[in-house]
Parts: structure tokens; sequence; C-alpha cells
């Protein structure tokens, strides 16, 4: 009997442990990210390295302002959310209003599919498929460029923005639909007036992880949009974003401990800081709603 | 035209929209599959599956990619399994949901689940390929993958666990059970069905991971299959990628070849983890 007792708080115990590590990986990605970019600042200012309008680490004379890099995320992350939000909504409210259940069947597996194709294979379609394609339409188009990424990153998160979306509109209490049903309401005027206001945290919460996701997207956009860092809004262009700017320097010969290599930390600071503000946001909304309806 | 008429017609539209984006979402599946399919069928042969890659595309296969891709898929669901499926009984069995700090181990959780992949990168290039010096090694590789998937397993784990009904624990607490023989005697047995299918959905996320592997250094030429966890490797979507960046045609088609390999590989575990669902599920949320 007592021996049985003291395995039951060892057993405690070591799946403390565990959950302990969770903790202890991101303290030791803030750990790792911070001491390498405080030696990079230490050599490049801070303020130029944010607010700098050239990104020419590589050649000489450098030049260390990342927001061309930042610049190039956000015209692919503008251009996927623009997609699949309206897209995701729209696929949500088929789902979840008026999909037969054999219809329903088959697409909720489908769109898991979509979900789990590995991004380099995303950006090999994008690349060899959908830039040609932009290319008959608009001959001006870039081998690499920004629009066909927009698009591929878009089909990428469009599986998790519907499913958040149908979660949203899923959390809702039944009476509110059925109230507004029960008034003559059309499918429209239900989703429109009142489940998408009803549930615009949540929905906000998913476009927040869904802009986090795009921004964190690595392969696709290396593939697809170019290593062109430039300050441009024309999605016709090639650009550069920053996690292919970390993946550019991680296939060349670049030096250990030079300072081309202390930007991929300083970058992947910056992308780190952003994407975790966004993550965090996002979950903190979602779970609090869930907090508040148990 | 009366307000309902046009109330209807509004109506009727915003259905079609959702239809028509609904299956055009299906349809990007449908074309993606087979432009893959026609570009690389012709190229799959057992010679393919069974060469070193080349200078020459006709002569280039995927024989080391897929060894490093088995030894470091196996040596990932080694680390993070046992690791993930802890924290998740953890989480649901010893702590209380209500408090501060569990409820920050759980939005932590899901932060990491939502961190970028080219981070976990930069973390195991500087803490297992260069803090503990393993290089970009097998062992490097799937550790940094283990990270990567901790949280997905953890969280659907959580899931599985959360579906077994109280009643379960309380019959096994009125036998006199402790509660570490009602984790593993009762609880763990029952929600194992999600726990796999939660753990297979999870690896074939690592078994697709690319950029976090560049950026701990595994190679992109590789003419060797590795022996050991200290060698070095290269994986399928690295290799893919390699082929994928080349401007020549036939290189684009062999990328396509090796892509249809790897997709072959997730949809089966994705059927196994679906099977393992219907058929041994007995509890859901």
């Amino acid at each position: 009997m007592k021996s049985s007792i003291v395995i039951d708080n060892v057993f405690k115990s070591v799946l403390f442990l565990c959950v302990a590590m969770t903790l202890l990986v991101t303290a030791t990605v803030i750990l790792i990210l911070g001491t390498e970019s405080f030696i990079f600042f230490q050599k490049v200012s801070i303020f130029d390295f944010l607010f700098g309008l050239k990104w020419e680490p590589l050649l000489e004379p450098k030049s260390f302002g990342v927001l061309p890099l930042v610049a190039g995320t956000f015209l692919v992350v503008v251009g996927a959310i623009a997609l699949a939000l309206p897209a995701g909504i729209l696929i949500a409210t088929y789902l979840s209003e008026f999909a037969s259940e054999r219809s329903r069947s088959f697409i909720k597996p489908a769109l898991e599919i979509l979900a789990g194709i590995p991004t380099v294979v995303y950006g090999f379609f994008a690349l060899t498929f959908i830039t040609p394609v932009i290319r008959t339409v608009l001959p001006q188009t870039e081998v690499f460029n920004a629009l066909s990424a927009a698009i591929v990153v878009g089909v990428m998160i469009l599986p998790m923005v519907a499913s958040l979306c149908d979660d949203g509109f899923r959390s809702l209490p039944r009476s509110l639909k059925e109230g507004a049903y029960g008034l003559g309401a059309t499918t429209f005027e239900v989703i429109r007036y009142i489940l998408i206001p009803a549930s615009g945290s949540r929905i906000g919460a998913a476009v927040v992880l869904a802009v986090s996701r795009a921004v964190g997207e690595t392969m696709a956009v290396t593939l697809a949009a170019g290593a062109t860092p430039k300050l441009t809004a024309n999605p016709l262009e090639s650009i550069q974003t920053m996690t292919s700017y970390i993946v550019q320097v991680s296939m060349g010969d670049t030096p250990r401990g030079g300072i081309e290599y202390m930007t991929c930390f300083a970058v992947g600071a910056l992308l780190f800081v952003m994407t975790f503000a966004m993550n965090f946001i996002g979950n903190y909304f979602i779970n609090k709603m869930k907090w508040e309806q148990a | 035209m009366t307000t309902k008429e046009r109330r209807m017609k509004q109506d009727m539209l915003f259905r079609w929209c959702c239809r028509i984006v609904t299956f055009m979402a299906l349809g990007v599946l449908l074309v993606l599959l087979s432009h893959i399919f026609s570009q690389g069928f012709k190229w799959l042969s057992w010679d393919f599956i069974n060469s070193y890659p080349s200078r020459f595309a006709d002569q280039a296969g995927i024989k080391s990619a897929v060894w490093g891709s088995i030894w470091v898929i196996s040596f990932t669901a080694i680390f993070s399994v046992p690791f993930g499926v802890a924290t998740a009984f953890f989480l649901e069995e010893y702590s209380n949901s209500n408090s501060k700090f569990v409820r920050l181990l759980q939005i932590n959780i899901a932060n990491l689940a939502g961190m970028p992949s080219i981070i976990y990168g930069l973390l195991g290039l500087t803490l297992f390929a260069r803090g503990i010096g393993l290089g970009g090694s097998v062992l490097t590789g799937s550790l940094t993958l283990s990270l990567l998937i901790l949280p997905v397993i953890v969280i659907a784990s959580q899931e599985a666990i959360k579906a077994v009904p109280n009643s379960i624990r309380y019959g096994a607490y009125a036998m006199g059970a402790r509660k570490w023989q009602v984790i593993v005697g009762q609880v763990l047995p029952a929600a194992l069905p999600g726990i796999m299918t939660g753990v297979i959905l999870s690896l074939s996320r690592a078994i697709g991971e690319t950029a976090p592997l560049i950026i701990i250094g595994a190679l992109s030429y590789v003419a060797f299959t590795p022996l050991g966890p200290f060698d070095d490797f290269t994986v399928l979507p690295v290799q893919i990628y390699n082929w994928a960046g080349r401007p020549q045609e036939e290189f684009h088609e062999i990328a396509s070849a090796g892509i249809i390999v790897l997709l072959a590989v997730l949809f089966t575990m994705n059927l196994v983890a679906i099977m393992i669902r219907q058929k041994f599920q007995k509890y859901r949320m």
C-alpha cells in the first residue's frame, strides 16, 4: 500500500517535469534569439535595423534595414488573408448551415487533406503551375512573384480559417440562430446580421492566428516569391520575405559567427516577436471564451 | 420586385457563392494532385526509389532521402510521443484548469503550436547542432522536429483524454485504485485510439517539414544512407526543394515524382489514423 502512494507521487512529479519542459522550450527560444540579436545590435544600431529602407547584408556596402523584408512578408500575408478570410467564412457557412450530410462527409476530409499537404509541395505548385497561369494572363509578371505566393499561402491557411470560423458559429447558442430563422430571416441574413457579429471576436482571433501562420510560412514563399528584398506594393514583382531570407542564408556558405549569419537571428527574433504577439492575442481570446463557457 | 423577392434572390445568390467557393477549394486540391501526377508519374520506378541523387535527372533517385526520412521520423517519434502524452495527462488529470498557472501553460502550448517552424530550426541549430555539438546529424533533426510536434501531440492527446467519461475513473477509484493506477490502467487504454490518431497525424506533419531541417544543415546532396543517429542526412522534402529550385524542366518532373512518393506516405498515414479513429475510438467529444 505504502509503495503505491510513493509511486503515485513519483508519477505525478515525472508528468510535471514534462509539462515544465514546454515552458523551457519557450524560455530557450527567447534566450537564444535574445542573446544572438543582442550581439548583432552591438554592431548594427537597432534603429537602422528597424527603420532602414535597404536590405543588402550580403553585398558591399552592407546595409541592414529590415523594412523591405517586412514589406515583402506583408504583401504576401495581405494577399493570402484577402483570399482566405471571405472564402473561409463562406465555406464555414456552407458546412454549418446547409450542406447535406453526404457532402459534409467528403468536404471535411478533403479540407483536412488540403491542410496536411507539406508547404514545399505548395511552393512547387505555385512555381510550376500558378505562376505560368498568371503569366499567360499578365505577361509582365516576373518568374518569381508575390502574387502566386500569396495565392498559395491563402489556399494553405484556408482550412484553418474555415474550421476556426465553423467553431465560432457552433459556439453560439442555438437559440440565437433559431430565433432569427423563426422570425423569417434568410440564411444570408442570419449569417450577416446574427452569426458574424455575435462570433466577431472568435473570427477576429481566427484572422490573427491565420496572419501569424502566413507570416511564418517559409517554403512556399521561398520557392515562389523569389529572393529580391525590395520595398514594393506590386505583387507581380519578385520580393523576399523574412523567412525566405533565413533560408537563403542557411543554404549558402556564409561563415558562422559572421555578421551575415547573425542577421538570421535578428530577423528570426523579429519574426518571433511578431508571431508570438499575434498567437498570444489569438489564443488568449479563443481560450478566454472557452473558460467563460465552462 | 417586392422586398421579399429581393431578399430571396440575395439569399439564393449567397448560397450559390458558398457552394461555388467550397467546391473551388476542392477543385484546387484536384488541380494540384493532377498537375503533380501528370508531371511526375512517368518518372516513378523502383530505380527512382532505389538510386542516389545525381547531376543527371534520368539517373537521380531518392534512396538517401527516403532512408533519411525514416531515420529522422523514427527518432522523432521516440522523443516526442512519451513527453507529449505525459504532458497531456498532467494537464488533464492532475491540474486544476482554473488556476492561472495552468492557463498560462495552456496558452504557452497553443503558442508553441503556432510558432513558425523556421524558428524551431534556429533553436535546433543553436541548441543541438552547435550547443551539444551534434552537427547536422539525424539526432539534431529528430530532436528539432520533436520540439516542433510536441505541442501538437499534447493538444491532440488532451482532446482524447477529455473524451474519456468520468464514470470510468470513478469506477476504478471505487475498486480502490490509486490515481496512477487509474491513469495507466483505465484512462490511458480508453484514450489510446484518440492519442494514436493524434500522434500519427503530427508525425505526418513532421515528415513534410522542410524549413527547420534546412536551417539545422540537412544536406541537399547526400549519396549515402545514414547508418546511425550521428550521421548526416537529407530528407524527402529537402530533396524535393532542391530539385524544385533548379531551372531545368526534368528536375521539376523528378521533383513531382518525389512529391508523389511523399504524398503517398502522408495519405497512407492519414488513412491509418482515420481507420483507428473509426474502428477503436469508443469515446469522443
